[in-house]
């Protein structure tokens, strides 16, 4: 068994309004030295294959298919075993 | 003739979307449940606003592998008539039947109130009936409708002459003001390059009758009935 820890994030470029909105926060609370703050979502699917390449392999298919909307996000994700 | 509209789970202006084109057309119309996978008797499809999939993971995404949406993007290709309202053009954005994608609403509201936009390019089957640069008044009800697109895909865009209706002023100014959402040039509904493939954050089904407080709406519908009689009549000759 696999877990994979996707993180999805906006691309460069593309406006994240509640990434703005939250670093307005954190100024009006007197942090200082926040430059910006950017919004994503994280994921994790656990799998039930036994082979860690192919465990990417799914990952990637997943991604490309639905789980990122390649014109506005970017993502990367982590694979890790789980020991039962 | 005949216009489909679909419903997804979560779909909430099927019922407006049939309500305003049996009235304004006096066509047929029928509901197209989204695990159907024969269209072959409708001439318009239709893909209604609302929350598919309640809006999870990102709007439209999960609707557009629905069984029915392979036989819409078939249909689209060969030429078929396919409009996407509101969560309809997220669907179609999602699919990959038009460019670009939605992103939250520049002020984080969900939004709705009458916009007016202004008809860029009338010379569409959806829009025939306009004048160019004619302004509609209509209204918008849509959290994620702050269109994004790339340059240079917006340039194509605009070289095809893709880019339908912006947002505009009583006036039929494009201000800043004026663009509720904060879409990349105020673009408020997009076709593709065939421009048989129409999507648009506006609900016309909302302004299609003097009652509802504008009928600019029907124009859409009565521009595709036109079309299709057109096409039928080409067809038989």
């Amino acid at each position: 068994m696999f877990n994979a820890k996707i993180y999805i994030s906006l691309k460069e470029g593309v406006s994240d309004p509640q990434g703005v909105t939250i670093k307005h926060a954190l100024d009006s609370l007197g942090y200082k030295g926040v430059k910006k703050v950017k919004t994503g979502k994280y994921l994790q699917v656990e799998l039930e294959i036994n082979d860690k390449e192919r465990v990417k392999e799914e990952i990637e298919d997943m991604c490309k298919k639905i789980l990122v909307n390649p014109v506005i996000e970017n993502y990367t994700y982590k694979i890790e075993e789980i020991k039962e | 003739m005949k216009f489909g509209v679909v419903v997804f789970p979560g779909s909430n202006c099927d019922y407006d979307c049939w309500w305003a084109i049996k009235k304004v057309t006096g066509e047929k119309v029928d509901f197209i449940w989204h695990k159907e996978e024969n269209i072959e008797e409708f001439d318009c499809i239709v893909l209604p606003g609302g929350f598919s999939y309640g809006d999870y993971l990102r709007a439209g995404a999960i609707a557009r592998f629905s069984p029915v949406m392979r036989k819409v993007k078939e249909f689209a290709q060969k030429g078929g008539l396919v409009i996407g309202i509101c969560n309809g053009f997220q669907i179609l954005l999602e699919a990959g039947l038009l460019p670009g994608a939605m992103r939250k609403n520049k002020n984080l509201l969900f939004i709705c109130k009458y916009t007016y936009i202004k008809v860029e390019n009338n010379l569409t089957p959806f829009t025939k009936l306009f004048k160019k640069g004619e302004v509609a008044k209509i209204p918008i009800a849509h959290f994620e409708g702050n269109y994004y697109v790339d340059e240079k895909t917006l340039s194509e865009m605009k070289k095809n002459n893709q880019i339908i209706f912006r947002y505009c002023n009583k006036e039929g100014k494009i201000t800043e003001d004026s663009n509720p959402n904060g879409s990349v040039e105020a673009i408020a509904g997009i076709c593709n390059k065939g421009k048989n493939v129409l999507g648009m954050m506006p609900h016309p089904e909302r302004c299609s009758e003097a009652i509802l407080g504008s009928e600019d709406g029907k124009l859409i519908w009565e521009s595709i009935k036109i079309s299709l009689a057109k096409e039928r009549a080409e067809r038989i000759k």
